[in-house]
């Protein structure tokens, strides 16, 4: 009854302090992924919609509804949540607007680090930043008495040694899923051991090297100690091996830890896990790891009113101390009053380590989607890592041709 | 029926036929002849919360003005057909002359998406179709044989398996050859194999998307059959009874002619739909082992956050071909009984 009893008092308070934001027409309409920090953001630009028409569409799907959804005149959706990766297509095909105006008129809050200029104009708000890093089992590698690893060398060192424990027949776990997935994982890889995906600069793919092939057999030798089924799995998908106690080390996104944490599930594993900074590999000393934004968009395809009725509430949330406060825990948030808990560990330490962002380059999209279909085969074993990335090259070369890319 | 009557019959059809069919495919033939405009790109300061640096954007000024003068982007001709990511004649003449076998020169034909998705989808189609044909046929057959009070209730069971949403059907198969699965785990003890995983061999996934378009497609194939069964006629078979044929014997000369127009349809049908086939690589979240065409134009259509209409074009282009190509004997065939029947 008292729990019941201060939640309203909370709640009631919530809304005294967040009064509306005053806006009296025009109409917001969301796209974003979905994750809780995301969820979290969006009702805190719920709170203050005023008058304004507010719907949100929170999808896994994002990115495919994204490009058609804009493109559309008036465009289905206000706001797009996007990331370093999905704002490209949308700045591909000018499908954002600038807000250098509204920033200056309604994005008090906001501080100068959140937004995303492209040329002196503001494209996107980011309002978290998000990386893949390591989740270890303290439990498990205290029993066997190993270190925390911070190479992946040493996590494939570590989880062989596990595993000849007979403790876990699969001590490691990644997204693996051919696809998206995959790439993502090769990316990473392939920056922590210093490569370049573009020949100096241009559009010609550069992935064909020691670096590439070095690479591929540090993949090789992390999904032979996955779940054989790890062409398939996805984010979720380890999530659930780890909740499961299937897996004792593990390269997962930031923004995963809030639900991985979360009371449901066997507490002695949530207790026995801690997140620790991302690996790096070959000898390098930057994390293999991208660093990642996320952060609002404005359609260009909409009204200007529905633009400053999006833009205000978007940015209400984007600048909420008290959300940041409430939700600290769910992300690394960009926002001014941020205070880093544990969660932000991963995080805060690939900024440290010197993590390279994600290319925020016009072709990556094309380079990211051949990387996901192509270097199966190699993981499969059927194919040699210097095919595979021939394989890679060519795929790319043919789309990149047809998009006008070379 | 008069010529004329049947225009009118056919005219609403017809009409629905060209405008959301016919006009929508040469749209789409039009779409494959052409690429992108070439990107102009420059180079500007990006910033964002991990630092400045210089990189580059396309240029929206200069190509929002190309792309005015030709919306449809670059004329390209055949080039989508021959690049390497669809029929890649550059590659395939290459491989050709520096193979030393006819193995090594499939295998590295193979190894191209296009011929890769065409090899699943062909295998697919000719392994699953005469498998629905039979196995209908022979539900159909043993039903038919069955006493009518237990017979609803068998025929709602045998048709569940078109009843459920496909996806939904293959995602229950996905978790049950899962490597901690019944079917997945039963087969590592099977095969004393802790390594094993059904969904990571190529050999394994091809298998269970098969057997699970059999299972799937099967009752489709069982009503169009057994609603023929119903309609032959009593006489020659009791005759032939009479006489001592066996009853294998019945069915191979009275049953099996008297239904045979609609096993063509049902074979036409099925592999119209087999050659499609697509929800199961979905489904098996397969894609790392079987592509198939349809698969293919999915993945150049929303997979990648670029998006590619002259690829997709060209393949779903290439995949009506593919299909005129198989249904030519069968519909060949038909003209033929049609007329003579005449």
């Amino acid at each position: 009854m008292k729990k019941i009893l201060v939640t309203l008092l909370f709640l009631l308070f919530g809304t005294v302090a967040n009064a509306d934001c005053n806006i009296k027409s025009g109409s917001i309409n969301i796209l974003a992924n979905d994750f809780p920090a995301l969820r979290t953001l969006v009702e805190t630009a719920k709170e203050c919609k005023g008058s304004a028409d507010f719907k949100v569409t929170h999808s896994a799907e994002h990115n495919k509804i994204a490009v058609p959804a804009l493109t559309a005149n008036p465009s289905e959706f206000s706001v797009r949540v996007a990331a370093n990766s999905s704002i490209v297509p949308l700045m591909n095909a000018d499908l954002i607007r600038p807000m250098n105006d509204l920033v200056k008129k309604y994005g008090k809050g906001i501080q100068e680090s959140q937004l995303i200029t492209i040329d002196g104009k503001v494209m996107a708000v980011a309002f978290m930043a998000n990386t893949q890093h390591l989740y270890v089992r303290t439990d498990v590698l205290e029993e066997n008495g190993i270190a925390i690893p911070k190479t992946y060398e040493e996590v494939v060192a570590a989880a062989e040694k596990i595993r000849a424990a007979g403790k876990m027949k699969y001590p490691y776990a990644a997204a693996y899923k051919a696809g998206w997935n995959l790439a993502e994982e090769f990316v990473n890889m392939y920056i922590g051991h210093g490569g370049e995906f573009f020949k100096d600069g241009g559009a010609q793919p550069n992935i064909n090297n020691a670096k590439g092939v070095a690479t591929l057999n540090m993949l090789k030798k992390l999904a032979d100690l996955s779940n054989p089924d790890y062409l398939t799995h996805d984010s979720e998908a380890i999530k659930v091996e780890w909740e499961s106690g299937n897996v004792a080390i593990m390269t997962l996104w930031a923004s995963r830890s809030g639900t991985l944490l979360d009371d449901e599930g066997d507490a002695k594993i949530t207790a026995a896990t801690k997140l620790v900074a991302p690996a790096t590999v070959g000898g390098g000393n930057i994390p293999a790891a991208t660093l990642w934004w996320d952060g609002f968009t404005l359609a260009k395809n909409r009204s200007d009113a529905d633009a400053e009725a999006s833009f205000r509430a978007m940015a209400h949330a984007a600048s909420s101390k008290e959300m940041v406060a409430k939700a600290a825990d769910q992300a690394v948030w960009l926002v001014e009053g941020f205070v880093p808990g544990p969660k932000s560990v991963g995080v805060i330490e690939a900024v440290k380590m010197g993590a390279k962002p994600y290319p925020m380059l016009p072709q990556m999209g094309l380079m990211h989607g051949a990387l996901g279909s192509e270097i199966v085969e190699f993981l499969q074993g059927n194919e040699s890592a210097e095919q595979a990335l021939k394989d890679v090259e060519a795929a790319y070369i043919t789309k990149a041709k047809e998009q006008g890319f070379l | 029926m008069p010529n004329r009557s049947f225009f009118w019959f056919f005219f609403p059809a017809g009409l629905a036929m060209i405008l959301f069919i016919g006009l929508p495919i040469i749209s789409t033939g039009i779409q494959s002849f052409y690429a992108q405009h070439d990107q102009i790109l420059i180079e500007v300061k990006k910033c964002d919360p991990f630092g400045c640096k210089t990189s580059v954007v396309v240029d929206q000024e200069a190509t929002s003005k190309i792309k005015e003068e030709k919306p449809l982007g670059k004329f390209n001709g055949f080039g989508t057909y021959i690049d390497r990511n669809h029929l890649a004649s550059d590659q395939v003449s290459e491989f050709w002359s520096e193979s030393k076998s006819v193995g090594e020169f499939i295998g590295k034909v193979g190894n191209l998406p296009f011929y890769k998705a065409l090899v699943f989808t062909l295998t697919y189609c000719v392994i699953v179709t005469p498998c629905v044909l039979l196995l209908g046929f022979i539900i159909a057959l043993s039903l038919n044989a069955i006493s009518r009070k237990i017979r609803g209730p068998l025929i709602f069971g045998t048709i569940l398996p078109m009843i459920v949403t496909p996806l939904v059907g293959s995602l229950v198969l996905f978790w049950m050859i899962d490597a901690e699965g019944i079917i997945g785990a039963n087969l590592q003890i099977l095969m004393d194999d802790p390594y094993l995983s059904v969904k990571s061999s190529k050999a394994l996934t091809w298998i269970t998307i098969i057997i699970y378009g059999v299972w799937h497609h099967s009752p489709f194939a069982f009503v169009v059959f057994y609603a023929a069964l119903q309609t032959v006629p009593q006489e020659p078979l009791e005759a032939s009874i009479i006489d001592g044929a066996s009853r294998f014997q019945r069915v191979k000369h009275i049953v099996l002619p008297h239904i045979y127009p609609v096993v063509t349809f049902v074979a036409l049908i099925s592999l119209m739909d087999n050659f499609r086939v697509f929800e199961p690589i979905i489904g098996f979240s397969a894609e790392g082992s079987a592509q198939s065409l349809s698969w293919l134009i999915y993945d150049n259509l929303v997979n990648e956050e670029v998006i590619l209409f002259g690829s997709a074009a060209a393949t779903s282009i290439m995949t009506i071909v593919g299909i005129s190509i198989i249904l030519t004997p069968v519909l060949l065939r038909t003209w033929k009984e049609f007329r003579t029947n005449r």
